[in-house]
């Protein structure tokens, strides 16, 4: 197998050096079309743009959690009311679920109202939490936190899952149901009418090199028209930012975190099947807001897993700050090292998440369309949980969609917001609405511990007020001297581990010969700003090695951005984090990116 | 035989193999690799092949593409694919997921074998190996037993419509040879770029024919040849160590007994 994948991988070299590259004059270019305008581009003069169009009833951006239960729901509902519906999925992914990424442990309630007989039917949630702790990690020690009914992070009742698996079994499901489902397209344009509402997508164009110019085997998108497109895209979807932009849907700036996380396979003696952990502390800062999970699962093969990881919150003000090697770091605190040693790490992956909650929650519904899931910045960060909320954002979109698909050609969902806000997802959100931003005084953690006892334990979230996050997270930066460096010890191959050797295990790639789908808005912000202000940020917040800071070939004494894009594994935290906004992540071409296994 | 300009029938073998990205794991009882849950998709050679089928018939030399495989219902997927980039129709060979991991390259040698038997087709075209077991097989096999000639690792292909002139790739360089038909071909890498699966033909694919067969009404003999005793992992790339000079290389290569003292 190696000597063909090196071939493989050696002749696609060899076709694109053929190419021009993306390196004009010791400058790290941008290619894509989004930022260089195909129209006026002599080398697409004579290329046929026409696409091939189709009408649906409701076309879904996402074949996530979010994207599938709003999909079988809207079937769910055709179907007893004897109606035809046509429900189309796009997901970009080569299959459902290999871009899926969570801890995680669920609450099933609303899988519960989408299939009440979800164990029956054969659903992967089977792991029970049996046994829950939360610590205090200090660099040697650990402080126990009790956990009384009330806390945000009690998860008596709820399951452990590998969610790629759950969203694969969801897809399945929706499939028999009729919904259409397209792995290996990526939403890639959102289209409108006339009136300025929204159309529905287009499909990500196939064929285009390197230096942006048509190849031979070059072939346009697809247009999926509806009466209503659904954008379940997950945190920081990019279609999703541009619909948020257009319609001015955001009254406050979203936040956001960056999830790490690493599936073990560890000595059967030490697994403890439904015990879950979370700490917060070592080695963050005590300003710093983030920290772990650990879950114990019971893999289908009766594997010992364990699944590890290590959320950040992005609005952190330390240009050195690198998540990856905080991760890392964590698993030698002794409490985590004894529970992972004599293991063997099987998966690796990183996500963004959204931090904001209610403070950040956009309008959800314009013309149409709407916001469901992750994309809308439904996730409770206190509770450290996103897919309960994102599934029953689908299934109410659904409801309050379905009625008005017959009489309707273009439908706005105005009641979609209105119905979420007498549901749970909104009122949990309300309230936990302080405890986030409880952290952000000088008292940092002691703070919000001290504030989420007193207001959320006991006082359930009614105090009248709402704290603000304050700043955009990338506007949070300090510059570089202002900042201490941080040293982080090397990988010793066992516990902890390189940055490319981690990225391999994702199985990430990207066809090489194609513009980089990481596009920057000013080619020369990344040495003028990023580098020169901040010491290159991007190569450090990347979970994916995807950013490097280069010799340039005009002259080595400066240097150059290089972006290695076939690396990237579709977190978004450069879209979230770069200082002046100036990367823009694009949908690469479908079927490309990570291939998770139930992660 | 001859064949009259343009009424070629092509037969191309996909095979559903996991995925070359993905970074595959040794089962704990070392009997072959996980492949549960693991992402699949048509084994990259096999893409090939079907891209220089598909351009025959837009050349107007063949007119009919039909696309193989043999294994597990998910094959399904791998033809679905196939007939999305320009293949007429899918042939499916279910067999069961115990016979899946026994699957030998005799085996589907056999039953390729059968399919053309009942069905004419003038250029059965492969991949010239899976990137699962590397085998290199099945071409070879089945030329052998259809006694027909066989042009392997196929970097170019020309045909006048009575036979075939094929250029191939052998470690020495080119080899370009003159195939009268029918023939087995099989697809080396640098032979063509294969086109993308738009959505609106896999949409269209759907509609495509996809005939089901099973071995045993083929009468094909699924009876495993070989057993496999272990499979491992390769062993770990020790680290290597500089040296200042080239004398120094020259004792340590000595005492590894790399070169005779």
């Amino acid at each position: 197998i190696n000597c063909c994948q090196m071939r493989l991988s050696v002749a696609r070299l060899f076709r694109a050096s053929r190419q021009l590259n993306n390196v004009v004059n010791g400058k790290w270019t941008t290619t894509h079309y989004t930022i260089k305008d195909r129209s006026k581009d002599p080398r697409w003069a004579d290329v046929d743009m026409t696409r091939v169009t189709d009408e649906y009833d409701v076309v879904i951006v996402g074949g996530g959690p979010g994207g599938l239960s709003a999909a079988i729901r809207l079937r769910q509902l055709a179907e007893k009311a004897g109606k035809e519906c046509r429900v189309c999925v796009v997901e970009k992914a080569a299959e459902l679920g290999a871009h899926t990424l969570s801890g995680a442990v669920i609450e099933t309630r609303a899988l519960d109202e989408l299939f009440p007989n979800w164990s029956e039917l054969g659903a992967p949630v089977y792991q029970k939490v049996t046994a829950e702790s939360i610590g205090i990690l200090t660099e040697k020690g650990r402080i126990p936190v009790p956990i009384v009914p009330g806390v945000p992070l009690a998860n008596h009742g709820n399951y452990i899952v590998r969610l790629g698996h759950l969203v694969k079994w969801l897809g399945e499901q929706a499939e028999a149901a009729g919904v259409e489902i397209y792995p290996g397209y990526a939403g890639a344009e959102v289209l409108y009418n006339e009136d300025g509402s929204v159309r529905g997508v287009a499909t990500n164009d196939v064929g285009i090199a390197k230096d942006g110019s048509p190849k031979d085997s070059f072939e346009r998108g697809m247009e999926l028209h509806a009466k209503c497109t659904i954008f379940a895209e997950g945190c920081r979807g990019h279609l999703s930012k541009q619909v948020m932009n257009k319609f001015e849907l955001k009254h406050h700036e979203m936040s956001y975190g960056i999830g790490i996380k690493e599936l073990w396979q560890i000595d059967p003696a030490k697994h403890r099947p439904g015990y879950i952990e979370h700490t917060m502390g070592w080695p963050l800062t005590n300003t710093q807001y983030g920290g772990s999970f650990l879950y114990h699962i019971e893999g289908d093969d009766g594997a010992p897993l364990v699944s590890v990881g290590f959320v950040i919150a992005l609005d952190y003000d330390n240009p050195h700050m690198n998540p990856y090697q905080e991760f890392q770091k964590y698993k030698t605190h002794p409490s985590i090292r004894k529970q992972l040693e004599g293991g063997k790490r099987l998966g690796y992956g990183a996500r963004a998440l959204n931090e904001g909650g209610f403070q950040t929650v956009p309008k959800l519904a314009f013309p149409g369309g709407c916001l469901i899931g992750c994309a809308a910045g439904l996730l409770n960060v206190a509770k450290l949980k996103g897919t309960h909320n994102a599934m029953k954002s689908g299934m109410v979109a659904a409801e309050t969609i379905f009625p008005d698909l017959e009489s309707n050609t273009t439908v706005t969902p105005t009641g979609y917001q209105p119905a979420l806000n007498q549901t749970y997802v909104i009122k949990e959100l309300k309230a936990c609405r302080n405890i986030r931003p409880s952290f952000n005084s000088s008292l940092g953690m002691y703070g919000a511990l001290a504030y989420s006892g007193l207001f959320y334990v006991i006082g359930r979230g009614m105090e009248p007020w709402t704290l603000q996050h304050g700043k955009p997270d990338n506007e949070k930066l300090k510059k570089k001297e202002a900042a201490k460096p941080i040293d982080y010890p090397k990988p010793d191959g066992k516990l902890t581990f390189d940055l490319l050797t981690s990225v391999s295990l994702t199985g990430t790639n990207h066809e090489e010969n194609q513009p980089a789908h990481l596009t920057l808005l000013n080619d020369s912000v990344p040495v003028d700003v990023n580098l020169a202000q901040f010491g290159g940020p991007e190569a450090k917040f990347c979970p994916a090695g995807v950013y490097e800071f280069v010799p340039s070939e005009a002259d080595p004494n400066q240097s150059r951005l290089q972006i290695n894009a076939q690396n990237c594994i579709h977190c978004k935290t450069c879209d979230i984090k770069d200082p002046t906004q100036n990367i823009n992540w694009v949908s690469p071409q479908g079927g490309e990116g990570p291939k998770y296994n139930g992660m | 035989l001859a064949v009259i300009q343009g009424r070629m029938r092509v037969l191309v073998g996909v095979k559903r193999v996991v995925d070359y990205a993905v970074k595959v794991r040794v089962k704990p009882d070392k009997t072959g690799v996980i492949t549960e849950g693991v992402q699949h998709s048509i084994n990259p050679f096999d893409e090939i092949a079907l891209e220089e089928a598909v351009k025959l018939k837009e050349k107007k030399q063949a007119t009919e593409v039909v696309a193989f495989s043999m294994g597990g219902a998910k094959c399904q997927e791998v033809l679905r694919t196939a007939l999305a980039k320009g293949a007429d129709k899918a042939i499916h060979v279910e067999i069961s997921d115990e016979d899946v991991s026994k699957l030998e390259p005799l085996h589907v040698a056999r039953t390729l074998r059968k399919i053309i038997e009942n069905d004419k087709f003038d250029i059965v075209f492969l991949g010239k190996q899976a990137i699962d077991d590397d085998a290199s097989q099945t071409g070879s096999l089945l030329a052998g037993m259809l006694n027909w000639p066989q042009a392997l690792y196929a970097s170019k292909v020309e045909t006048d419509g009575q036979s075939l002139k094929v250029t191939r790739e052998i470690d020495g360089g080119l080899d370009t040879i003159k195939v009268s038909l029918p023939a087995v071909l099989s697809a080396d890498l640098r032979l063509n770029e294969p086109r993308y699966a738009t959505l609106p033909n896999i949409m269209k694919a759907k509609k495509k024919p996809l005939e089901k067969k099973s071995a045993k009404d083929l009468g094909v003999d699924l009876a495993p040849q070989t057993t496999v005793l272990e499979v491992s992992e390769p062993p770990v790339r020790q680290a290597g160590g500089f040296v200042d000079d080239v004398s120094t290389l020259i004792t340590r290569l000595k005492e590894k007994g790399f070169v005779k003292a």
